[in-house]
């Protein structure tokens, strides 16, 4: 094992953990708003709309992350009228045509976590909340929707891991992640097991910090679940 | 888009796109087996009592869970030859060892497909209430019996619903072991698309034949989960 190495790297994969956390924040954050939305449009009596809710969630968790990833960055280019429209600028990006991917992808999957807590949000709580007038807009936000996060946020949790791993598939298209940059040191040094390890430690790491705030979180949002001292 | 390159024969890339999609399959069974294979002895080292076997099963569910599919198939990829090489050198071989694609694919896949089968597995294995076994005990059955009579069972019937969870993971991961030069499905779509210039209708190919495995698949555990639960009384 050449230690030296190791400590040599670990400074170089930082670099790379700068792009990892954007990639992972930025996508995580517009999914789950999105994420509300499409668990909303599966839940509704609309045939049209709960029918466009399933195939999109139908075809994002059904196909690896990687094929998403390929059709924004490689395929988009096929179709000539893309490339001479303005959006062009956009999808010419690695960067952006990664967040893109991310951000379909944990939508698809948050608007499921999302809908299993929606859906066991008990009747009477929803009943009683009518009851004292409220319906709509608000019933959704001060009954319904807290209650549902609470429900959704050990699954959530695993969502966050999920995604904290799957950022590493764009060092693929070029982007200088973590694991981009490891890669390159392999393949510089060849030394695999020495950069895999460090590489490793870092993901590890990030993902020690999620599942600590996460249950933290957890803790903090159900405090009538306590028991007394 | 021109659907004309995906044609069967010499024409179309049709052919090697199906005969990709069979290799993808032969990965993922592969790698299930070898994932199962490891969850046995993962399970039965989390529920040891020894301390040290516990920590050893602990720790490889731990990691392998928690670090990116992409940097254990690039540990194997890299560092798999030179491994097996060093052990061949201990028995007096000194020549070079290339592991084949296939093997290090789904030995990669399979190391992480076992992590979490042991993590099913481990949970279903506890589902099973213990007044069963004391039950089994007190007519007289063996530890054989009880574990092929009373555990099997219905471990099987715990464990279908996560083990079907495993196998749409494992079968989504052999798409990452493209960086290794196997042609699946993704380095078939990657490498026709590079000689065609029409990535779009490779990749929406390969994203439909995914599509495809992953629901047949569904279909088949679905019916399996019926299987197994033909027993229990639902209400």
């Amino acid at each position: 094992m050449n230690y030296e190495l190791m400590i040599e790297t670990f400074p170089k994969l930082l670099v790379g953990l700068n792009i990892t956390i954007q990639l992972v924040s930025i996508s995580l954050f517009v999914g789950f708003c999105f994420a509300i939305g499409l668990a909303l449009l599966r839940l509704s009596n609309n045939l049209f709309l709960n029918f466009f809710a399933k195939t999109y969630i139908f075809y994002f968790r059904g196909t690896p992350l990687l094929v998403q990833i390929f059709l924004i960055y490689y395929g988009i280019a096929q179709f000539e009228f893309i490339r001479e429209s303005f959006v062009w600028s956009f999808f010419k990006e690695a960067y952006w045509c990664a967040i893109l991917a991310l951000t379909l992808n944990t939508c698809a999957y948050s608007s499921e976590i999302i809908r299993g807590g929606i859906q066991s949000v008990s009747f009477g709580q929803i009943e009683s909340a009518k009851s004292t007038g409220m319906s709509g807009f608000l019933l959704y936000r001060r009954i319904i929707l807290p209650i549902a996060f609470r429900q959704a946020l050990p699954a959530y949790g695993n969502e966050i891991i999920l995604m904290v791993k799957a950022t590493s598939l764009v060092s693929t298209i070029t982007i200088m992640d973590v694991t981009g940059i490891a890669r390159l040191i392999i393949a510089k040094t060849f030394s695999p097991v020495e950069i895999f390890i460090v590489a490793g430690l870092i993901y590890l790491t990030i993902n020690f910090i999620v599942t600590r705030l996460v249950n933290y979180s957890e803790i903090k949002l159900t405090p009538y679940l306590r028991h007394a001292e | 888009m021109d659907f004309e390159l995906l044609v069967l024969g010499d024409e179309g890339w049709g052919d090697e796109m199906l005969r990709a999609t069979l290799v993808t399959l032969m990965v993922s069974l592969t790698a299930m087996g070898i994932g199962l294979f490891i969850s046995i002895f993962g399970t039965l080292s989390k529920l040891s009592n020894k301390f040290y076997v516990r920590l050893i099963a602990d720790v490889y569910t731990t990691i392998v869970r928690g670090i990116p599919e992409l940097l254990v198939i690039y540990l194997l990829f890299f560092g798999g030859s030179n491994a097996v090489m060093s052990v061949a050198k201990l028995f007096g071989y000194h020549g070079y060892i290339e592991l084949n694609a296939f093997v290090i694919g789904a030995i990669a896949i399979g190391a992480i497909s076992g992590a979490y089968s042991t993590e099913v597995i481990r949970g279903a294995f506890l589902a099973v209430p213990r007044g069963q076994i004391d039950a089994a005990k007190s007519v007289g059955m063996n530890k054989f019996v009880i574990f092929t009579r009373i555990l099997i069972p219905q471990v099987l019937r715990y464990a279908l619903p996560g083990l079907g969870n495993v196998w749409q993971l494992t079968l989504k991961d052999t798409a990452l072991i493209m960086v290794t030069g196997l042609v699946e499905i993704m380095r078939q779509a990657h490498v026709a698309s590079g000689s065609t210039y029409a990535p779009f209708t490779f990749y929406i190919t390969a994203a439909l034949l995914y599509l495809i495995l992953t629901t047949a698949s569904n279909t088949i555990f679905n019916s399996a989960e019926n299987w197994a639960n033909k027993g229990v009384r639902r209400a």
